[in-house]
């Protein structure tokens, strides 16, 4: 070892090796940030919205569950609902912070779409879940009620339950299930707005009226998508309830009828 | 660094390829679930409401 040459060849294969872990280090990195981008983008959108709405069929399944007393009585298959009955809707009574008391239907999101409706915007238990992704704004009216049932949710991302909001047409219905029934709303309309603009979410979407006669849902979600720049809103007016009795509303009983 | 996991690593060239399989396996799934999750939600803003 203390020769000199030995000495200095020793001192370059430290420099090489120093080099050579840098060189990993880095490559890590590079690696690492991949699989972060891969995770966002694919990941955090499909297996996660997969995961919710997964937990929300499991939801409609419990709903759709008779009890033993009814189960012997029903011997027919479930009918399936053409129109929305004459019956006013019931009002939901106002859900704990964070509990699921809802099940949001939008065909024109895919033929299999439904989630879970959580009470409040909170990011952590209720827009960021793996089992909600949807959440209603405490502020606005309660479903069923007259006024404004406004909900959010990711465009992209933990799920991104509004990632087809803008893909919405006129007319397009927009469903929603409790454990007795199943409100109807029809899209009417998509408006961008700046995220400070709460108006949307009054009694009368952007109005400011004491009462109202109508029913309306409001879904807002960022825009555009991959940004918080603004915001898109999408409304919809009601259109009629559906009992449970009378049997599913005909463009979801595919989807209703699946959850066995 | 990587070197030194080979190294480290027993069996044949097979036997190694399959543990760092399941190594960089285990490695994803935490990172998917847990510390991803984690870094969007603390470091990244992402909202969808309007207040």
């Amino acid at each position: 070892m203390s020769d000199p040459i030995q000495r200095e060849f020793s001192r370059r294969s430290r420099l090489a090796r120093l080099t050579g872990v840098t060189g990993e280090v880095m490559l890590t990195i590079g690696a690492l940030m991949a699989l972060f981008l891969a995770w966002h983008l694919v990941w955090n959108d499909t297996i996660q919205g997969a995961r919710q709405n997964e937990s929300a069929m499991n939801q409609a399944q419990q709903w759709k569950e008779p009890t033993p007393l009814e189960r012997e009585e029903v011997t027919e298959p479930t009918p399936i609902a053409l129109q929305p009955s004459d019956e006013s809707p019931p009002v939901t009574a106002a859900p704990a912070a964070g509990e699921s008391f809802a099940l949001l239907y939008v065909p024109r999101f895919g033929a299999d779409y439904v989630r879970s409706i959580a009470e409040g915007v909170d990011l952590e238990t209720v827009l960021n879940s793996r089992t909600v992704g949807v959440g209603r704004y405490p502020e606005s009216n309660q479903l069923g009620d007259i006024g404004n049932f406004a909900l959010a949710a990711h465009r992209n991302s933990f799920g991104a339950a509004f990632g087809e909001i803008g893909e919405l047409r006129i007319g397009d219905r927009i469903f929603v299930e409790v454990p007795e029934g199943w409100h109807s709303y029809k899209f009417r309309n998509l408006e961008y707005v700046w995220a400070t603009e709460v108006d949307v979410l009054n009694t009368f979407p952007r109005m400011k009226v004491d009462a109202s006669d109508f029913r309306v849902i409001t879904l807002t979600s960022c825009h555009p998508k991959f940004s918080e720049a603004e915001r898109v809103i999408a409304y919809g007016v009601y259109e009629g309830w559906y009992p449970r009795a009378g049997g599913p509303p005909t463009e979801i009983a595919q989807i209703v009828e699946g959850a066995t | 660094m990587y070197a030194a996991l080979w190294r480290l690593l027993p069996g044949g060239v097979v036997l190694k390829l399959l543990q760092l399989a399941v190594i960089v396996s285990i490695l994803v799934l935490v990172l998917f679930e847990w510390v991803f999750p984690w870094i969007a939600q603390t470091f990244m803003s992402e909202q969808s409401t309007v207040d």
